[in-house]
């Protein structure tokens, strides 16, 4: 049986009046434990006796590849195997793709690309003997910067005249903003410990969605799916980077194939950098008309984005401009070069994070045109209903954030001129800007077994940081009448119904709805032995209520258990309705007037998602959103060797995240709601919000201090200081 | 990593012989020389195991300091005597890496430590450094942090230690233990080369040469001050970083010691900016002038144009406040 | 080649190849996967572990060359029930992914040992001496340690509770 919901409409909330109370609360993760010690065990920390060890190597030009020495290495002391097999893939697989990516050795259509696999009998054996390996190509590298190539994509949105609104507009803004190509970096690099049993083949490995990884697995070994087993119970943060199958876990699954024994195979950092898709830098020409009063007429956001040849995602910039505010006129869309760089595709937040970023900042510049708060542009222009379609907003909290955040921040007590403060050699200011993420919903399963001892519930479902094992424990145990200790999820393994996996931001609200909805299921048959009406069921720790009648659930049980199946897909409320997420960023920031350098002092964020489901985890996620935005805003970005398109810093000494000195005390503010049209729990994805638009906070903050606009991310010292000097 | 034998040396005479064959390389900290050999960068036959030497001390060495090659940056940085008269040395230490590193990192290790620069470590692009005569990749490649000053038509790598650029500041000498026993001091001064037509040759090192300590003279100049520009704020390698040792006598600069890191092919000074601040009194003029000096020979590539400006404004802001 | 190490208390002597990191032996010839490989290159903080009661980067050193050391890792650092750091992590949800974390705690436990020892940092205003742990000390003397995440605001927030019961007790 299963209790199956196509949201279609808005749905009732339940939650409300159950009686457990840890829906919400701020409950500690039941799984820190086994992460504070040590226990939890990644994908590489599992090594069964007799496993052989794989390393990839690189392509280290373009073209076709001729391996020179290939028997001197295969036939060198601890070397088990050099595989060169036309299933291996040529980058990792794009979010959901649910098929192989394009797959081949013999040409590298990048610099990076893995073309084959030593497996040895040690780590040592196998990395000295992939580096022994001596490739040549013998290709050119074709195009490999953005403004070499013809541009493709699909036609502009268009509506009115952009162009008569333009010159027409009492103030207007016309810019291009460039973000930096970037990389997801999880802190686990990706892995894969595969081993067969017969034709049946299991993998662990650092995967986000695991329904859709093992059909693309399945797919490049050219297999039933049905034979593939995947694990992934702890992923060391993914943020789109394990999204698809990536290339160890195809090679390592032929490796053991072949070789007849376990394999593993960890990518070295530098490999994951080129190996997993990357967020393609953007180029983006942001056009603005306003009236007088700073009402926009027009809004124009074209942008140029990259990807290798072969690859279906092209970076979608724009998704928040469509619906983000109003004025009649507008140009919006993508444009994609083709270039023979390492893949592209979806990082934390896809589009919005780059999108909404340039877009604030150049809302900032016209709110400097038209003389006005930028606080008070934003609110001048938010639409009521969505601009294009013209349909209605599940909800609107945009107004809410912008007032509360600015409240929190302090941000009235702002001069309005730029340059206005100064410490010593730091010029100090202030900046602000809007977030917007769409919120969507994937199709997701889960069940859950309710026996005396509590109940256990099962989903492939992936847990990459996010909290998934709090908020589903806290599900279960609010619909069941249950404290967390009586709740047991068990996660990352194709066994269990497919869950939605990790992405998107949808990841809490598609797998959690399916845990509440089995766990209806269960209500409903705990209402049918109590004789009454679920509507009237109580349940709580472990006790059911209904009326005057109270009984253990354990006693109802009878010795058996009960059994849920929920089962949950989007339906007409995810296009009858604009489903968003929205927020506030606010930030104070320091600029050394004789280096450039930039610190961030202080971030306010304010973020409104539906129902919080857990407050001390949705508080992380909205940490890690606002740390990201610093890095894109001030430190990180990939450099491509402009002669091939090699990524050239691919390390973390090179490639700058941010350091626990970059991030200063960041204050977020989570706006309660209830969205009745995200399904069930009413709840929306937050793990992408906290990004989208954190840097220009932090830029538009750089200009209020020294009056430097930086259209180039990241502003680096050498770029804050051009306009300084 | 290629095997190698492994070689614990129990005192610095046995070092020293292992280190004489050929292929043999010390290891101290071994943070900068495992990171190369992973990427085989670096691929010695053998590896000289030094840490377990007795060169870990800090003693009292005619008015200055005698560092041990193998005290860690922590140690050395945290020296009390190091904190009250050299305080610069402490800055630009704890200016560098992480706190793990720096308690691994040596004296002798972090003055020998290589270049960052990425084509160096890609050992699928041309590199004169790794490999003489290959070529330079970095030359038209991707440029940032490499050198402007001390460059030339093989190489622009830049040295990138920050220990080193405060004690050339302070006018340090190395002192080296050769193969054969005879004991060497070389001025700092002296002691990195140029990178000319061969770069892979950085020191005036030879094969099986052992640095046991490092010699500080008494300080020159009681205002010390280590300034270094980053890309965040902390756990990355300079940009520009200025160290300088001033001593002031009647409103005129008495003594001046400046070096620089983030813009030589080896820790920076310039005896002529030195010579050009000594006897002047502090003003904007005489600090614009000692960049110009500075940077009269620099040789900037696309990518590392902006620190022609940043080198300038971060030297006169040093000396501001080393001259207050 | 054989080497005993002492980790976490108990002496254990393992035959390395020479090329193995200290990180690579502990995770694989002595089965202690808590320690993290992030990067292999020094760059993350991930392996952090203590030997000799400092904090180091595993993936940068050899196992040969800690041959009779005493080493921490995060297994170690529970004696029966979580450490007051390891709860104030959990507490203040010092993580997300949990992938850093056994680095950020070793890590943590060396930083408060060179604080207590007095020892200066990048943050430090005077070199004297006498360091609190101010959010600037803190957030440099962490900076080893990256977290994709980004929990630094728990990470520190949990130190500094650690660092305050074990002032106070
Ligand atoms: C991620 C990262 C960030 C860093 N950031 C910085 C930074 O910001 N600033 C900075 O200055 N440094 C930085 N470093 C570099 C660090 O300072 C060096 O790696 C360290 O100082 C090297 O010392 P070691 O003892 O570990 O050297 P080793 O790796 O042991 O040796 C380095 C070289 O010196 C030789 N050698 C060592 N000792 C002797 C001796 N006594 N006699 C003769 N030869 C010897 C070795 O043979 C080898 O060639 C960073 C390193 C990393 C990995
Ligand atoms: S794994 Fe050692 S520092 Fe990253
Ligand atoms: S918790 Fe994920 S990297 Fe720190």
């Amino acid at each position: 049986m299963s209790l199956d919901l196509k949201v279609d409409g808005q749905s009732e909330d339940r939650a409300e009046g159950y009686a457990q109370g840890i829906l919400g609360t701020p409950m500690d993760r039941p799984d820190g434990e086994a992460k504070v010690t040590g226990a939890a065990t990644y994908a590489a920390d599992e090594v069964p006796e007799g496993c052989l060890v794989g390393m990839l190597v690189r392509a280290p030009g373009h073209g076709r590849i001729e391996v020179l020495n290939l028997d001197e290495v295969r036939n060198s002391d601890g070397v088990r195997a050099v595989i060169r097999d036309p299933r291996m893939i040529r980058n990792a697989a794009q979010g959901t793709a649910n098929q192989a990516p394009v797959q081949g050795v013999d040409k590298a259509d990048y610099i990076g690309q893995p073309v084959a696999l030593v497996v040895a009998e040690s780590f040592e054996t196998a990395r000295h003997a992939a580096h022994s390996l001596k490739l040549r190509t013998d290709g050119s590298p074709g195009i490999v910067n953005p403004e070499d190539a013809e541009p493709e994509g699909e036609p502009d949105t268009t509506t009115g005249d952009l162009d008569g609104a333009m010159s027409s507009a009492a103030h207007s803004v016309d810019v291009i903003y460039t973000t930096a190509s970037s990389v997801s970096a999880a802190m686990e690099p990706h892995a894969t410990l595969a081993w067969w049993d017969g034709d049946r083949l299991t993998v662990r490995s650092a995967l986000q969605m695991l329904k859709y990884n093992r059909n693309e697995l399945a797919d490049s070994l050219e297999i039933d799916p049905e034979n593939v087993r995947l694990l992934a119970p702890f992923v060391g943060g993914g943020f789109g980077s394990k999204l698809g199958i990536s290339a160890d876990a195809v090679a390592a699954a032929i490796a053991a194939k072949e070789l007849g024994r376990p394999v593993q195979v960890v990518q070295h950092r530098r490999q994951v950098f080129e190996t997993v898709t990357r967020r393609s830098e953007t180029r983006q020409r942001i056009r603005l008309a306003a009236d007088a009063e700073g009402r926009l007429s027009g809004i124009g956001h074209e942008s140029l984005v990259s990807n290798l040849p072969g690859e279906g995602f092209a970076e979608p910039v724009a998704q928040a401009t469509h619906f983000a505010y109003g004025g009649a006129h507008r140009v919006i869309g993508e444009r994609l070069a083709r270039l023979n760089r390492p893949a592209a595709g979806s990082v934390r937040a896809p589009g919005e994070a780059v999108g909404v970023t340039a877009f604030e900042c150049a809302m900032d510049e016209l709110a400097s045109d038209v003389g006005i708060d930028p606080v008070e542009l934003r609110l001048r222009n938010i639409p009521d209903k969505d601009p294009e379609s013209g349909i209605p907003f599940s909800s609107h909290m945009l107004e809410r954030s912008l007032r509360e955040g600015a409240e929190r921040f302090g941000w009235a007590a702002r001069d309005v001129a730029p340059r206005a403060r100064r410490e010593g050699e730091w010029w100090i200011g202030t900046g602000m800007a809007a977030a917007f993420r769409v919120n969507l919903m994937m199709e997701a399963e889960a069940r859950i077994a309710l026996s005396p001892e509590g109940a256990v519930v099962e989903t492939d479902m992936t847990d990459i940081g996010t909290g998934t094992y709090a908020i589903l424990t806290q599900i279960a145990g609010e619909a069941l009448g249950l404290p967390a200790d009586r709740v047991e999820v068990r996660l990352g393994d194709t066994t269990f119904p497919p869950g939605s996996g990790s992405g998107g931001s949808f990841g809490a609200a598609t797998t959690g709805n399916a845990v509440w909805l089995a766990a209806q299921e269960i209500r409903q048959a705990i209402a049918q032995r109590m004789n009454c009406d679920e509507a009237d069921l109580t349940l709580k720790d472990g006790t059911a209520i209904c009326g005057n009648e109270s009984r253990p659930i354990a006693e109802l049980l009878d010795g058996g258990s009960l059994n849920g199946h929920g089962h949950v897909t989007a339906g007409d409320a995810f296009s009858d309705v604009r489903q968003s997420t929205f927020g506030a960023h606010f930030a104070e920031v320091a600029v050394n007037d004789v280096t450039g350098e930039v610190r961030v002092r202080r971030m306010q964020g304010t973020f409104a998602c539906g129902r919080i489901l857990n407050e001390k985890t949705a508080r992380s996620q909205c940490h890690g959103g606002m740390t990201w935005g610093i890095g894109m805003a001030l430190t990180e970005g990939l450099t491509h060797d402009r002669r091939d398109g090699h990524i050239v810093n691919r390390d973390f000494a090179e490639y700058h995240m941010a350091v626990n000195a970059d991030v200063p005390p960041l204050d977020v503010h989570l706006l309660e709601e209830r969205d009745p049209w995200s399904g069930p729990l009413q709840a929306k994805g937050l793990g992408e919000l906290g990004i989208c638009g954190a840097g220009a906070a932090v830029l538009n903050a750089v200009h209020h201090a020294c009056g430097v606009r930086v259209r180039d991310m990241p502003a680096t010292p050498d770029r804050v200081l051009a306009g300084l000097e | 990593m290629k095997p190698f034998d492994y070689v614990r040396a129990e005192d610095p005479a046995a070092a020293r012989k292992a280190a004489a064959t050929a292929g043999a390389t010390f290891i101290s900290g071994g943070t900068n020389l495992l990171d190369l050999m992973k990427l085989e960068v670096m691929a010695p036959d053998t590896l000289v195991d030094i840490s377990r030497l007795p060169l870990d001390g800090i003693e009292d060495h005619e008015g200055g300091l005698r560092i041990g090659a193998t005290v860690t940056n922590s140690d050395l940085a945290a020296d009390m005597r190091v904190r009250r008269v050299y305080p610069i040395l402490s800055r630009a230490l704890l200016a560098g890496a992480s706190g793990q590193l720096r308690n691994k990192a040596t004296t002798g290790g972090n003055l020998l430590q290589r270049t960052r620069c990425p084509y160096f470590y890609d050992t699928d692009t041309p590199c004169n450094k790794r490999t003489p005569g290959e070529g330079c990749a970095a030359l038209g490649g991707e440029t940032r942090n490499h050198a402007i000053l001390g460059t030339s038509d093989h190489c622009i790598a830049l040295h990138p230690s920050d220990m080193a650029v405060a004690m050339r500041a302070l006018g340090a000498q190395v002192e080296v233990e050769a193969a054969d026993g005879t004991t060497k001091l070389h001025e700092m001064d002296d002691f990195y080369r140029l990178p000319g037509d061969t770069p892979h040759i950085e020191t005036v090192l030879q094969p099986g040469d052992l640095i046991t300590a490092v010699r500080l003279p008494a300080p020159q100049g009681d205002r010390q001050v280590y300034r270094k520009v980053r890309d965040r704020a902390s756990y990355a390698f300079a940009l520009v970083s200025v160290g300088a040792v001033i001593r002031m006598e009647q409103g005129r600069i008495a003594h001046a010691g400046v070096a620089f890191g983030g813009l030589g092919t080896k820790p920076w000074r310039d005896p002529e900016v030195d010579a050009l601040l000594t006897g002047n009194a502090p003003s904007r003029e005489l600090f614009d002038e000692a960049a110009d000096t500075l940077l009269r020979g620099a040789k900037a590539q696309d990518g590392t144009e902006f620190k022609l400006p940043l080198a300038r404004r971060v030297l006169r802001a040093t000396l501001e406040e080393a001259t207050q | 080649m054989k080497i005993t190490l002492t980790i976490n208390k108990h002496a254990q002597t393992v035959d390395v190849d020479p090329r193995v990191s200290l990180l690579d032996a502990l995770r694989g010839e002595l089965g202690l996967t808590g320690s993290k490989k992030g990067c292999d290159h020094g760059q993350c903080g991930a392996c952090t572990v203590l030997v000799n009661g400092r904090r180091i980067n595993s993936c940068l050193s050899l196992a040969v060359m800690h041959d009779g050391d005493e080493v921490t890792t995060v297994e170690g650092l529970a004696n029966g029930e979580l450490s007051p750091l390891q709860a104030a992590f959990v507490e203040h949800d010092g993580f997300q992914c949990g992938f850093c974390t056994p680095g950020q705690l070793c890590s943590a436990t060396g930083m408060l040992g060179e604080l207590e020892d007095g020892w200066p940092s990048h943050a430090s205003d005077s070199l004297e001496g006498g360091y609190e742990l101010t959010e600037e000390e803190l957030s440099e003397r962490m900076s080893g340690n990256l977290c994709r995440c980004s929990c630094y605001p728990g990470i520190n927030a949990a130190i500094r509770q650690a660092a305050e019961k074990d002032g106070a007790a």
